[in-house]
């Protein structure tokens, strides 16, 4: 792998290797530029994927190597309800190793559809929210939707209804094996005429730009993908980058400032360096591309104060970290007859696509969402748990256990959001993370016509699980999400530099060489299954940003 | 032993003991796993051993079928206390007390299976309680390498398949089905 010295000026740091940052490293470096990945991170199993831990006890007390998610400990963060609270210990947390979320996530990768691209001309803005267009359309984005889909690779149904996004190409994979979860949601769908499909998602399941397809081994969700199937930026994008000899990794490398010169342009990157005694190193680049998630870029464009930016970096519009839309979600759950045995295969077993468009005449709330059936347990985690309406311990838990055991359905909604200012990621005044700076505080409550979405999926959920014929059926309550992995919106893209944070190419309005392109790009939050859109809009931010940096203007 | 085997061993200790555990590797741990095939404890005196396996006896009982007891429980929580549980030492120690106190020094298995419950149930919003309740049934379901889940009772009971390449069909229903 090439490498570079700091104090060598490159011409693109890329802070974060995740959905986004995989994309820009690949698509810069073969471009032909110098580019230095900061992943704050490990290694992972990168390039050694077979050695991948599938031993649940390991995976949930892992080495410091061998982490490949967050750890509240240590990332530290802080949460509250809303700004009049004080903010408690979080538990928020996201992927944190070469290729980030991607290594782990349960790969879910369905495009938006057209109209959530510009919701507000479409349906109207609501009191309250900050409902608003993207500065992009569906139909600009939907080439890159596509090289996404073939360069990732992504298995899925080709099927064509107006409630899956039109594609100029089918996916490349057909899609993962019917399993009970499928079969059995067919069987309510029948009943209650509603669309099943498989789920879309990036796990390819025949062999694939020299990957193997996936073998079913349950160990799926939270783990490592052992045989490259799940198409992380680890196995799917970075070792391209790496192979052009223009692209180093830097792990472990945490970065904790973006420099800017009095000019108001990026300088590179302050970070410390866990491997040299966390000591401070600057890298030098042309130009800087933040794609850190949802959470994490928010933060360290707060983070990065200067006497030019005394409110944080690109932030003259005050709306960083502001819109911070999280998921919600609630459903139900219902025992069956007969064995499942959902635990072997990918997570998600099948798709209810029929509630995904809005319908509010008819349901009382602005939005929607894509029901998705599942089961999956892993041993130690269903023991934990326990079975449903038992004693947590003795003889009525283990008969319970053991008669419930392989035979639980799981109704897991992805369900809209919307953004609403309040709710944000900033910076807690109080606590500092393991390196001492300020740790980031959650403030999320969702808005009351949410409360409405999720107990109308709810509801839904109740019905499919009777009528695929559980015995028992018992809804969840509601899920106001507290952080996590699907943070979006809060480095909102758009035309206006007073009502956005970077334009429609994901150029900062305020820095004329800084990007963000990840998560918090997303102006509005979709069905709550990110990752297509962030990779897709990534690929179409390099596809501007290599063109305009081969004419020696990345300022555009 | 596998690595990750290895590494996760060696994680949870405190930077000088790792260092000492590295040093002294691989002696110290084959050590304590051929101590545990002749029936002894490293972290556990006898005595202490006794009660955390009659808690978990209880926890996971013998029924019809294997339970904690049968599966060698006490021997996961032994190593879980040196390993990534080392943390959970101190509320051992006091809860062990505590349970002494409450049984007037007899030891719990003497007692009436009654008894047991009894004395178990007053104790079940202890953090001492949850964390013996928490460690028995992980050491029913987590991989035997880790010392409980004999030769993997745990795993049949809840009908769990370790192989790691499996095929369709998954259940009963998709199976009646085929394919998509």
């Amino acid at each position: 792998m090439k490498k570079y010295r700091p104090s060598e000026e490159v011409d693109f740091v890329v802070i974060g290797s995740g959905a986004a940052g995989g994309v820009m490293a690949k698509q810069l470096a073969q471009a032909g530029f110098s580019v230095v990945v900061m992943e704050q991170g490990a290694w992972g199993a990168y390039g050694h994927e077979q050695d991948y831990n599938k031993d649940e006890l390991i995976n949930r007390f892992p080495s410091e190597e061998d982490k490949l998610i967050s750890d509240p400990k240590t990332q530290r963060n802080t949460f509250r309800r809303n700004a009049n609270e004080k903010a408690v210990p979080g538990g928020h947390s996201y992927g944190c190793v070469v290729g980030g979320g991607t290594v782990t996530y349960g790969a879910s990768s369905w495009r938006h559809l057209p109209y959530e691209f510009n919701e507000a001309s479409k349906f109207g803005t609501m009191a309250g929210t900050g409902i608003a267009d993207w500065p992009v359309s569906y139909e600009e984005i939907e080439p890159y939707y596509s090289q996404a889909e073939w360069e990732i690779g992504i298995s899925g149904p080709n099927i064509k209804t107006p409630l899956i996004a039109p594609m100029s190409k089918p996916y490349p994979c057909r899609p993962l094996p019917l399993k009970s979860s499928g079969a059995l949601i067919q069987k309510a769908a029948a009943k209650l005429n509603l669309t099943v499909t498989p789920n879309v998602a990036a796990i390819i399941t025949e062999p694939y730009n020299g990957r193997s397809g996936c073998i079913n081994c349950g160990a799926c969700s939270g783990y490592g993908c052992q045989v490259k199937a799940r198409s992380s930026s680890a196995v799917a994008l970075l070792p391209y980058a790496v192979a052009t000899g223009n692209c180093e990794i830097r792990v472990h490398s945490y970065v904790r400032e973006i420099a800017v010169d009095g000019s108001g342009r990026a300088t590179g990157v302050t970070y410390f360096d866990k491997a040299n005694n966390n000591q401070e190193v600057f890298q030098k680049a042309k130009c800087v591309v933040l794609s850190a998630n949802g959470t994490e870029t928010p933060r360290l464009l707060l983070l990065s104060k200067s006497n030019r930016f005394q409110q944080g970096l690109a932030n003259s519009s005050g709306l960083v970290g502001k819109y911070l839309m999280t998921g919600n979600g609630g459903g139900a759950s219902g025992l069956f007859a007969d064995p499942l045995n959902e635990y072997k295969g990918a997570v998600t077993g099948a798709a209810v696509l029929s509630y995904v468009p809005n319908d509010v005449k008819n349901r009382g709330f602005y939005g929607g969402g894509r029901m998705t059936a599942r089961g999956q347990m892993s041993p130690m985690q269903y023991g934990l748990a326990g079975p449903h309406g038992a004693p947590s311990w003795g003889a009525g838990y283990k008969k319970a256990l053991m008669e419930q055991a392989n035979r639980r359905l799981t109704m897991v909604n992805f369900i809209s959001q919307l953004p609403v200012e309040s709710n944000m990621v900033d910076l807690d005044p109080d606590v500092k993370d393991a390196w001492g700076l300020p740790a980031m505080r959650i403030t999320t409550t969702s808005h009351e016509n949410d409360f409405k979405a999720m107990r109308f999926f709810i509801d839904r959920s109740v019905e499919i699980l009777k009528a695929a014929g559980a015995t028992q059926v018992w809804a969840d309550e509601v899920n106001d999400s507290k952080g996590g992995a699907h943070a979006r919106g809060t480095c909102r893209i758009g035309n206006d530099p007073k009502s956005s944070v970077a334009n429609k190419y994901h150029r900062a309005h305020d820095v004329p060489n800084l990007f963000i392109v990840d998560g918090s790009s997303l102006v509005t939050g979709g069905r709550n299954h990110p990752t297509m859109t962030i990779s897709a809009l990534a690929y179409r931010c390099a596809d501007h940003l290599v063109k305009a940096a081969k004419q020696g203007n990345v300022t555009i | 032993m596998t690595d990750s085997r290895r590494k996760f061993l060696l994680k949870s200790f405190s930077a000088s003991s790792a260092a000492w555990l590295a040093a002294n590797w691989p002696a110290e741990v084959a050590a304590a796993e051929k101590a545990q095939a002749m029936g002894a404890f490293t972290y556990f005196t006898r005595e202490q051993a006794g009660e955390v396996d009659a808690m978990a006896a209880q926890i996971y009982p013998t029924t019809d079928t294997p339970g904690a007891r049968e599966a060698q429980v006490v021997y996961f929580i032994d190593t879980a206390l040196v390993t990534f549980a080392q943390d959970k030492q101190n509320i051992y120690a006091e809860g062990l007390k505590d349970l002494s106190s409450r049984t007037g020094g007899r030891p719990l298995a003497t007692l009436s299976a009654d008894q047991q419950i009894q004395i178990l149930t007053a104790m079940e919003k202890t953090p001492f309680f949850k964390t013996v309740r928490d460690h028995t049934i992980m050491g029913m379901f987590a991989s035997p390498q880790h010392g409980g889940n004999y030769k993997k009772i745990g795993w049949q009971q809840i009908g769990y398949d370790d192989s790691l390449n499996f095929r369709a069909p998954f259940g009963a229903y998709d199976k009646a089905e085929g394919t998509w």
